[in-house]
């Protein structure tokens, strides 16, 4: 049995315009030690998912799932009071900014001695010489004078180690990193993100890492699911996934990356991901994909072997039958470069 | 939750390709009024508001009597109502025969009045002041501020009446001399907003374009550090009527045979245990007015200040 | 036809004095310390570092927001040292123009589009409203929005549509040399490249020479012509696209070329771990500034600075690569 599972997770919130589901239906399943990543631009709703894991939603959220296990505990039935204690414990979070994340007030000591207090208890002497072991855990040189320190008088990077520090304090079996390293310079992300793999594979840690980065995940990850407006369109192991990409978005957005262009036009996608008011029928990226029909049009397309589209890719071109199969890179690929200028304002109104 | 407000920001570009292109202005209006109108005590305040408003504009239409004049037969009238009442004077006269409902009715154009001024005045040097000193920084920063930290630290309406010993009393300078004690909380709020707003991408934009200092000061940053001002100014508003009453009431401020509301209390202080009308009246007329204002205000603040808003 | 050098800067420098508080030293942060390079048009130069390696000062000056504290500064022939006539400030100012990393913070919330781009015509032309209206919509037109969309205001735009508003604004005057900021990091990748992809065609429909300051080198190495690496206010390694990509030879710029993740699963390699932190810019390091950090360092690094050199690739400053150390 996994440790984490997640079938048919839904989120949807009531706004001024009406209800907008954020998160459609998607599926995540993790084992101890495994690492997987949730890919997807702004707006994907890869935050949002893993925000309704951890019970961090405002109130208008509507959260619905088929299942939502952890360790074996249904965390939809359970009470708030043990869900607390599951979560912070058995199941941490990493965020963006580290200098947000950790209350300027305090020292990074006292913070980090509160948590591990909070959940497994000990007197001060216990605390502070597990806060010192834990500082020098992740990597932070002389923890003893850092324990006094207050989080502006150290840098980002620093910060983001404390972060983690404060957040494997108790040991937890899955720790979710929201764009861990997205506020950090490139060495400094270099090294978070070692420190990140070196961790899950130490202590046997699940890891989820929500990134928009795809040299990250290239770099990181074992499994990768992709997210699209909301939706889980693909999900692959790594490998797979940046050889041979199925749904024509990751396809897209594999090609749009500067580091894989051949020429000095990018080939890139026109349009922005839909929103509230411009969903479009059928299936959510038909407006923005070059190989789209009018099947794609109309009808949302079902799960094909992960791949949530009428016509999968192999090697860039759409299979399935698709009508209009003649070799997309001629055609279809020049032109979406081509017209991308005006397109994306055009994109809008779709 | 910020990617949702992020899909909900993209989603308001086709809402409004729409081909009944509403105006940017009246979309703001109407989003004003969507919060605004959430509040029911601010809408409750702004209708009485208004009320008073036109009051105060058609005094000399509406008011059954001349504010002034003195019927000498009908001396501490009580009102309608009550026993020996007249229907002439439905709330009743004052010590010297004057009727207090027309005299509450012109006394709303003395408050409105000096309130309005007030904030005028204050708001204009105050902004001008801050926004010059977040903007300048340096030496005139410093004197500035701590000018306005002197001016602070005297009890508000001490200090008015301080200044009103010097200049003289009247109604004139009775609101220069409150002016000046609110001129402070303008000045930090618009140098704290110019501070922030001058370090803003757009800000080095406009200076790269070759904006000059006024251009930058005026129209760049002024209108982005309007709406706490705004608001700040709705408040104040009402203790602007207060004060004005207070000096009033002090003798300070407007001068009999004046209506005005603090006045009008004054005159009649040694008749709050024989007629009660002649105090309570006026109170009531005060209460009222600073409570609608202040209610507006709320309101107001609800739907200016983006941090209140809900996604 | 002979390539015009738009943009020259000899040992450019600037130093901020940190006032002393009450309980603080006070110092000097050499916040840009000797940069020099030649920028022609059509091209675009790439400066890249991590944060506090001067890139943002370097773009305060060229956009003559800044005075240098030393060093010379030529923009299209005009020294801006003897720029003392309003006139001739106002010339060297069109040449210029910049583009912001992010679109949220640099378009006026409280002005409409139209108003935002005809800014920069209202100051320095003396067209009518009329010409300025042609103009902005012609502008608009060309960075790939629609004439109507000119009377909206900024927040009603997405990330990627309000960066066409802001390069478009940068546009306006025509300037010679383009400032680019961070252009596309604020951005999702498939919008990155619409973006890229204007910038590119951009340049070559108006001639322009970009400074493309950044700390992705995917992007860098797709979008430039030269690059310079920046480390803590100073060069340390100057060289065409290819030269700085395919043949590093400063340690800096192999540990952030080996840093930088690629986007390819298949590709395993050894990584060149930096230990450490950048050092603050108030107490820099003694000799090379990059000594702490480095694996090659010795003696001499720690006690002498190295100078910008010619190698047999890119121009290089470092003590290890001049000895063959490495």
């Amino acid at each position: 049995m996994s440790l984490l599972e997640i079938r048919n997770l839904s989120v949807e919130f009531e706004t001024a315009h009406g209800l907008f589901r954020a998160v459609d239906s998607v599926d995540l399943e993790i084992d101890q030690g495994e690492m997987a990543a949730i890919v997807g631009e702004s707006g994907s709703g890869k935050s949002v998912s893993m925000l309704a894991l951890m019970g961090l939603l405002p109130w208008t959220a509507r959260i619905t799932a088929d299942r939502m296990n952890f360790d074996g505990k249904d965390l939809l039935t359970i009470s708030q009071k043990e869900r607390r204690k599951i979560i912070g414990k058995d199941i941490s979070m990493i965020f963006q900014e580290p200098m947000t994340s950790l209350n300027p007030c305090f020292t990074v000591g006292y913070q980090i001695m509160e948590v591990i207090k909070e959940h497994l208890g000990g007197t001060r002497k216990e605390l502070e010489a597990r806060a010192i072991e834990l500082l020098g855990l992740v990597g932070i040189p002389a923890p003893e004078s850092r324990l006094r320190a207050f989080p502006h008088q150290m840098s980002g990077g620093m910060n983001q180690r404390v972060m983690i520090a404060m957040m494997i304090a108790c040991n937890p079996r899955l720790l979710i990193a929201d764009e861990p390293t997205t506020a950090l310079d490139v060495t400094i992300q270099a090294q978070i993100l070692e420190l990140l793999q070196d961790l899950q594979h130490k202590r046997g840690m699940a890891l989820v890492l929500i990134t928009h980065d795809m040299g990250v995940v290239a770099e990181t990850a074992e499994v990768v699911n992709v997210q699209y407006a909301g939706q889980q369109v693909e999900r692959q192991n790594v490998v797979d996934l940046f050889a041979k990409p199925q749904h024509p978005y990751t396809y897209a957005l594999l090609s749009a990356l500067p580091e894989r262009a051949t020429g000095k036009r990018l080939p890139s996608i026109p349009g922005v991901v839909p929103g509230l008011l411009d969903r479009p029928t059928g299936c959510l990226f038909n407006p923005r994909c070059q190989f789209a029909t009018d099947k794609c049009r109309s009808t949302p397309p079902a799960l094909h072997s992960k791949v949530l589209c009428h016509y999968p890719l192999v090697d860039g071109k759409p299979t399935n039958n698709h009508p209009g199969v003649s070799g997309p890179g001629s055609s279809g690929q020049g032109s979406s470069g081509q017209g991308s200028s005006g397109q994306e304002a055009l994109g809008g109104n779709v | 939750m910020s990617q949702v407000q992020n899909t909900l920001d993209q989603n308001e570009t086709p809402q409004t390709e729409a081909p009944k292109t509403i105006s940017p202005f009246r979309q703001q209006m109407r989003e004003f009024w969507f919060y605004f109108s959430e509040n029911k005590g601010a809408v409750a305040g702004l209708f009485f508001f208004l009320f008073v408003v036109l009051v105060a504009v058609f005094a000399d239409i509406i008011a059954p009597h001349s504010p002034i004049e003195q019927y000498r037969d009908f001396i501490l009238i009580p009102p309608a109502w009550q026993e020996g009442g007249n229907v002439e004077f439905l709330l009743g006269t004052d010590p010297v025969g004057r009727d207090l409902l027309s005299r509450l009715m012109h006394g709303a154009r003395f408050s409105l009045y000096a309130g309005c001024i007030v904030i005028v005045i204050s708001l204009s040097i105050g902004v001008m002041l801050g926004l010059s000193a977040g903007f300048f920084r340096g030496m005139y920063e410093t004197i500035v501020m701590r000018v306005m930290d002197v001016i602070l630290s005297i009890p508000s309406l001490l200090m008015a009446l301080v200044l009103v010993a010097i200049l003289g009393p009247g109604l004139r300078n009775a609101m220069i001399a409150i002016s000046i004690t609110y001129l402070p909380h303008y000045v930090r709020l618009a140098r704290a907003s110019a501070v922030a707003e001058s370090a803003r991408d757009y800000v080095t934009a406009s200076r790269v374009a070759g904006a000059g200092t006024w251009r930058l000061m005026c129209i760049t940053i002024l209108p982005n550090c309007m709406a706490p001002l705004i608001v700040q100014a709705s408040l104040s508003f009402s203790t602007a009527i207060l004060d004005t009453a207070a000096l009033g009431f002090l003798g300070m401020g407007a001068q009999p045979p004046a209506s005005e509301w603090g006045t009008m209390l004054a005159e009649a202080r040694e008749f709050i245990l024989s007629a009660w009308w002649v105090v309570t009246f006026p109170g009531v007329a005060i209460l009222l007015t600073v409570l609608s204002i202040n209610l507006m205000g709320d309101g107001l603040r609800d739907a200016l200040d983006p941090k209140m808003k809900r996604s | 036809m002979a390539v015009e050098t738009v943009l020259k800067a000899n040992n450019l420098k600037r130093y901020y004095d940190i006032k002393g508080g009450m309980f603080a030293k006070g110092g000097t942060v050499k916040a840009l310390d000797g940069a020099s390079f030649n920028l022609e048009a059509g091209k675009t130069l790439a400066v890249v570092g991590e944060s506090g390696c001067g890139k943002s000062t370097l773009a305060r000056l060229v956009t003559l927001i800044e005075k240098p504290t030393d060093g010379e500064l030529v923009l299209g022939g005009f020294d801006i040292g003897s720029a003392h006539t309003a006139e001739e400030k106002r010339t060297l100012r069109q040449m210029v123009q910049i583009v912001f990393q992010d679109p949220y913070g640099s378009l006026n919330p409280r002005q409409k589009v139209s108003t935002i781009l005809e800014e920069p015509l209202k100051i320095n032309t003396s067209m009518s409203s009329a010409e300025r209206r042609t103009e902005v919509l012609s502008m608009m037109s060309r960075v790939g929005l629609r004439p109507e969309q000119a009377d909206r205001y900024p927040h009603m735009f997405s990330g990627g549509q309000r960066q066409r508003i802001a390069i478009a604004r940068a546009l306006m005057l025509r300037p010679k040399i383009v400032i680019l900021d961070e252009p596309v990091s604020a951005l999702d990748v498939s919008i990155q490249a619409q973006v890229l992809n204007l910038l590119t065609d951009l340049q070559e429909e108006m001639n322009l020479a970009y400074l493309f300051i950044s700390h992705d080198l995917s992007v860098v190495r797709h979008i430039a012509d030269d690059v310079l690496v920046m480390y803590l206010g100073q060069p340390v390694e100057h060289g065409s696209r290819e030269e700085i990509f395919s043949n590093p030879q400063h340690p800096y710029t192999k540990a952030l070329l080996s840093a930088t993740p690629v986007a390819d699963p298949s590709r395993k390699r050894e990584r060149i771990k930096l230990v450490g932190e950048l050092p603050s810019p108030l107490n820099p390091p003694s000799g090379c500034t990059f000594h702490p950090r480095c694996p090659l360092a010795n003696e001499r690094c720690k006690a002498e600075m190295p100078k910008l050199a010619p190698t047999s690739s890119a121009q290089v400053s470092c003590h290890a690569v001049a000895e063959g150390r490495s």
